[in-house]
Formats: structure tokens, sequence, C-alpha cells
């Protein structure tokens, strides 16, 4: 049996998730306060994924950049992948939170929406 | 005579003023202004643009700019007033009427001075600077604060440089380990002076660990290379007395260096009033009603003592806004002569609020404060008048990390009963695991 510790990153209290494998499946999650934390942990163990959080480059706003976040986890390995789509793209202010800047970012088949009004 | 009268005047427009302003207009006061030194409101949440907030507050995991903009939009619905781009540069009290006296600033109407039946001191924190740290060697360009450098890239989006080192390892740094890196740079690593991070957990999964960042513990910078641009720095490994060790000496070739070193609350204004001020947090002392040691002046947010999470700060700033109202509208209620001192030992360094009314607290009251090491399997213990009150098991405490305990006011009330004194005190302290 292999046992796995890992912080929880679901929410800031940061829960320590202990998570028991067998032959590369889990089969016990101990230490999570929730069950968002579970499915944290199992997911975390067997298929990472991250919200990316970033910038694109703002036409005929106040400031030359926007802040844009992935509107779904993307996989962990990918997170450099969607940084570098997003240093392509430019937006033309006005632009809105919830907008989308850009559509299935780096074939993740999430999008990026603006996160502040601009 | 002043130029302005208001019930409520608000210092500060980020998160803890614009929860205060929302919260005080709820609860029935009208005559509010909220003064905010920036060209916007929302505060220090603009350039935050990471996520991981709101998940108390709006059980959703939101950016810097979208937890404020929940609260902007509400301060706009309620049409409540706000200047920006003015700076308070003066608090004083009016000892005849109890008015609080606000003199401000700002590039259109000069300076002016505004009486207010109550004030909410809302002006957060701001960064240990370099100058605080004494860190050896010549002053060249390429050193920043973790927020300042935050603010080029998110706000101007431009790069403080290419290849960092970190010292400190507060959240601000940790979160600009990630944005560095994804803009392009080479975060070389992050030295911590104490044996534990000052940062939250998941910052350092997030941020560091993902990238394969490392974070030294018990090391700090000890020479800085560059007479114009910084050219690199000497970190060493620390003794437990926190002094370096000789011979751990590693140069780090670098051209930025920033600083995430911890945050001071913002209190200069709070000084010239006259509150009384708490030297652990560097805040006001407040009681249950988040009212400092002037009547009629409350404090929330960063500017009483630094959170880990903007969520604790809306939701104080809320009791304070609300206990605000209270006071213009005469609907404090009536004391008992109660009072509690909440004591800190043993592990705690400090608690907000430190004095508690009980015939003046809410049904339950949160007590939050932060430990000043790291603990593993304790609990947490608490005493009213020498009986227990609770005891909580704890896997983890940190000090990045902020706790909290609530006090039940029928608790409360059954327990001072039993005593004949006026006076009563809660203790607070770290314990082996019963």
């Amino acid at each position: 049996m292999d046992i796995r510790e890992l912080t929880c990153i679901r929410c800031p209290i940061g829960c320590h998730i202990s998570v028991e494998m067998e032959e590369g499946k889990v089969v016990n999650i101990t230490g999570n306060s929730c069950p968002r934390g579970a499915e944290y942990a199992a997911s975390e163990v067997t298929d990472p994924v991250r919200t990316v959080t970033s910038l694109v480059r703002l036409k005929g706003g106040a400031r030359p950049v926007v802040s844009v976040k992935t509107a779904g986890n993307v996989p962990k390995d990918r997170m450099m992948d969607v940084v570098a789509a997003l240093k392509e793209v430019e937006l033309e202010a006005p632009v809105h939170i919830g907008d989308v800047a850009l559509r299935d970012v780096a074939g993740t088949g999430i999008d990026v929406v603006v996160t502040a009004n601009a | 005579m002043t130029d302005m009268k208001k019930d409520l005047v608000i210092i500060g427009g980020g998160p803890a003023g614009l929860s205060a302003a929302v919260s005080a207009s709820r609860e029935g006061a009208e005559d509010i202004l909220i003064i905010e030194r920036d060209t916007r409101l929302g505060g220090i949440l603009n350039q935050c643009i990471h996520n991981g907030f709101g998940l108390h507050t709006f059980k959703e995991e939101l950016t810097g700019p979208e937890y404020a903009d929940r609260y902007i939009r509400q301060v706009e619905d309620g049409k409540i007033p706000y200047m920006l781009d003015t700076m308070v540069v003066d608090l004083a009290y009016d000892d005849g009427s109890g008015d609080k006296i606000i003199t401000a600033m700002n590039a259109k109407d000069g300076l002016f001075t505004i009486s207010a039946k109550a004030v909410i001191l809302a002006m957060g924190c701001r960064e240990r600077p370099r100058g605080a740290l004494n860190i050896p060697g010549f002053r060249p360009s390429g050193i920043y604060s973790a927020g300042t450098a935050q603010y080029y890239v998110n706000m101007e989006g431009r790069m403080p440089g290419r290849k960092v080192v970190i010292l400190g390892s507060g959240d601000i740094g940790l979160i600009m380990a990630r944005r560095m890196t994804y803009e392009g740079a080479k975060v070389l690593c992050v030295a911590e002076l104490q044996p534990y991070s000052g940062g939250l957990k998941r910052n350092i999964v997030q941020c560091l660990d993902d990238f394969g960042i490392p974070l030294l513990l018990s090391h700090t910078v000890v020479d800085i290379k560059g007479k114009k641009r910084l050219e690199g720095v000497t970190i060493a490994e620390v003794d437990e007395n926190r002094k370096p060790i000789p011979g751990t000496e590693v140069f780090y070739e670098c051209d930025t260096l920033l600083l995430s070193c911890g945050l001071i609350p913002e209190n200069e204004l709070s000084g010239k009033l006259g509150v009384r001020m708490n030297g652990v947090t560097g805040g006001a002392y407040v009681n249950e009603s988040l009212e400092t040691s002037v009547p009629g002046v409350y404090a929330c947010g960063n500017v009483l003592h630094v959170h880990d999470l903007v969520d604790y700060v809306s939701g104080e700033a809320d009791m304070a806004g609300k206990n605000a109202a209270a006071f213009i509208l005469g609907r404090t209620g009536t004391d008992d002569g109660n009072v509690i001192n909440i004591k800190t030992e043993n592990g705690v360094r400090y608690s907000v609020p430190s004095v508690v009314r009980p015939a003046l607290m809410g049904n339950t009251l949160t007590v939050r404060f932060r430990v000043g090491n790291e603990y593993r399997d304790k609990d947490l213990a608490v005493y009213l008048n020498g009986k227990q009150l609770m005891r909580l098991p704890k896997r983890v405490m940190a000090p990045g990390e902020m706790e909290q305990i609530v006090l039940v006011k029928s608790k409360v009330e059954e327990i001072i009963a039993a005593s004949e004194a006026k006076e009563h005190e809660v203790v607070i302290r770290v314990e082996d695991k019963a």
C-alpha cells in the first residue's frame, strides 16, 4: 500500500489529506474536512488540474493589460501552454468581467475569460 | 466649522471599507462617505489577479478584481457616496461634540475638513520595506517589495526582471513566484528566515511546488552584489537564533530580488487620533464591537490586524459597519458593566478583539488570532474564569494562517454569573493533546 500526503488547495483552509493508494487506485482518503477535499485529493493523485490566472494585452484601455482566468480547470501539465497562448491575445477596451478572451485555449476545451472591467 | 458633516466616514475603499459601507447602509446608516486615495475602489484586490478569493463569502472561487467587483456593485447599487483620489491627512477628536474631524485633500477640492459622528478605519496595510530588514550591501536597482513588483506586472504590464530570488515566503512573494514564472522569468528560489513559511500552504503547493521552485527555510540574504543593477545575492543558512551560519553561503546570480517579509498595518492616522495601539498586531486595541479606545471609531481589515483571507476581512468589516450604524442610530444596547479581558499565552500571540463586554456581544462572537510558531497535533484550549470553555484539537497550526474560536453568549453568561466580580478573563492557549 502507498500513502500520498498532500495539502488540499480547494479552499484556503488547506487541509492535510492522506490518500491510501493500492495498485494506482485510491482506496481511502482521510484528513479532508469536506467532500470537495476528497474530490481534490483523488483528482490530484490521478489527474491533477489547475485554474490559470494571467493577463492579456488590452488596446485603448486605461491600462495596457487586463486580467483573465481559465473558466474551468486545465491539466496541470498544460499550464505553461495556456500562458503561452495568452501572450498572442490582444483585446480592445472596453471589456467586462466574464467576456471571453480566448475560446478553447491551447486545445484544452476550456475558455479564458476576463476578470476585470477595463 | 468643518466643510462637510457626515454620519459615517469610512477611510479606505478596499475590501474592508467596501464591506463596512455596505453593511452600515444595510443597517440603516444613511449619511455615509467612503474616502479612497487610489483612482478606483477595490484596494489591493485590483492587483491580486490570482484566484482563491470568496469561497467563504460567495461559495465560489473568484479572482481579486472579481471579488472587489461584487462589493463595488453593492456600493453603486446602494448609491453609497465615495470620493476617489482623495487622501485623508489628519484625524482628530472634538472633545466637545464627540465628533471626529477628518482633514482630507484632493486635486479638485484642495484641503477640506469633515466632521463625522462615527469613523471606520479601513486603511489596510503596507509591506515591510528593505530598510526595515537590515540587508547589507549596496542599493542597486532590481530590489522590489513583492507587492510593488505585482503592481508593475499586473497593472502596468511591465516585468521588473528576468532572473529572480525572493526573500520571505509571505503570500504575495509566493504568488509572485508563479506570476513571474508565467511571464517568462526564472525564479531561482524563495529564502525564508524562519523555519516555517509565512504563507498559506496552498500557495506553497500551487506557486512553488508546481513549478519546482525551492523553498529554503531557515535561510536569508546576507549580501547583495551590484552597484547600479542587482547582479546577485548571497544566501546563507541561519541557526536557531536566526544568525547566518558561516560556510553555508551560496551565491545566486540574479537581476531581481523581491521582498515578501511581512505586512504592517497602516495606522499613522489612528495614531494622530490617539487610538490605543497593540504592539503585537500593529493595529488598534478593539472591543467586541470592533470599536477602538476612541468612542465611535471602529477598525477592521488589515489596518486592525493582518489577515490571511479577504473573506475574513469582509466578515470583520461587515461587523464594524453594523456596529458603527448602531452607534450613529443610538442602538448600541445597554452595558451591564461586566468586562472580559482576553489573555493570549503559550503560543497564541494576540487576539482580536482583546476585550469583550458580554452584554453587548451578539449571540456568538468570533475571536481571531495567530500562533507564533508551527504546531502539530496540539489542542487550542480556551478558559473563562479558569473554567474550560472549549478544547479544539488541531492537526496543524502555523503563523501564516489565522485561527479563530467562537464564543457563545449563553455559555459565557452562565459562567460569569457564578462570579461576584465584574472583571473576567478568557485565556486562549496552545496545549498538549488532552
